[in-house]
């Protein structure tokens, strides 16, 4: 599904890359824990996530995450802002909690990351 | 010296202990480094999760270190040697879980233990030394032939 898509299933506003919203998302995983996004994220996650600073923007870049949606209405702070629009990943943000925000988007048909990524 | 072991790319990086704002731009700059030179996009993905997370070791546990990046046809090695407080039980330090971190760690993302074990995960070869009270040296190597 497109982007423009998960951001009207999670009612979720852009933060910033609203020329992105046409990506297409294959699938998706959420965590605060930046070392887990970085053990089980692989390229194209879209990443739903409650840590609001820049290190959810750097390790989305590092991992080459499509988007970012920051659960419980958090929006990141102005260096994270900035570096999603140098890198020009889609930041968004939604009211949902975490738990609500993925399972809308399972029910939708977007899968989870296969748990057998990064590995050698 | 044979042909092989001859460096393509050599570059350091200084990285400062406690630079919360700054965690992860080295890490990001080598990223930028290894997809100009065109290396393999899923070992670009594996190096630079490997970088980023020896990155924030040292932000979170360390004074400084310097973060050697080494590029030849057939391999890219990082070195990243610290001054800082070492780890005392490098068994348990490779543990996933195990930490020692502190609130303002866990708040940046990290700190949940994961650290070490996702560089070793990610790196064809891994070595550690560590001197406790001296500071820690991190040796990682990533084959750029798959064969290997």
């Amino acid at each position: 599904m497109t982007l423009r898509e998960i951001k009207e299933i999670l009612k979720a506003e852009i933060i910033c890359g609203e020329e992105h919203l046409d990506i297409e998302i294959e699938f998706a995983g959420g965590s605060d824990l930046m070392s887990d996004v970085l053990a089980f994220g692989k390229p194209g996650l879209l990443l739903l996530t409650g840590l609001s600073n820049a290190q959810s923007v750097r390790t989305a870049n590092i991992i080459d995450a499509k988007a970012i949606i920051y659960v419980r209405a958090k929006k990141p702070d102005k260096m994270g802002i900035a570096l999603a629009k140098e890198k020009e990943i889609p930041l968004l943000s939604t009211h949902h909690m975490m738990y609500t925000a993925c399972a809308l988007l399972f029910n939708q048909g977007l899968p989870g990351v296969r748990s057998s990524s990064n590995q050698k | 010296m044979k042909k092989s072991d001859e460096h393509v790319l050599s570059q350091q990086f200084e990285i400062k202990g406690g630079d919360f704002s700054n965690a992860g731009k080295t890490s990001t700059s080598i990223k930028e480094i290894l997809q100009e030179i065109g290396i393999d996009t899923s070992i670009i993905i594996r190096a630079a999760i490997a970088a980023y997370e020896a990155e924030m070791n040292v932000v979170m546990y360390a004074q400084r270190a310097t973060f050697t990046l080494n590029i030849t046809p057939e391999k890219l090695c990082f070195k990243v040697e610290d001054e800082g407080q070492g780890i005392d039980n490098l068994d348990m330090a490779m543990q996933e879980g195990f930490s020692t971190a502190t609130d303002e760690m866990r708040e940046m993302g990290f700190g949940a233990g994961m650290g070490l074990p996702n560089i070793k995960r990610n790196a064809d070869r891994f070595k550690i030394f560590s001197t406790p009270g001296k500071g820690t040296s991190l040796d990682l190597t990533f084959f750029l032939n798959q064969d290997e």
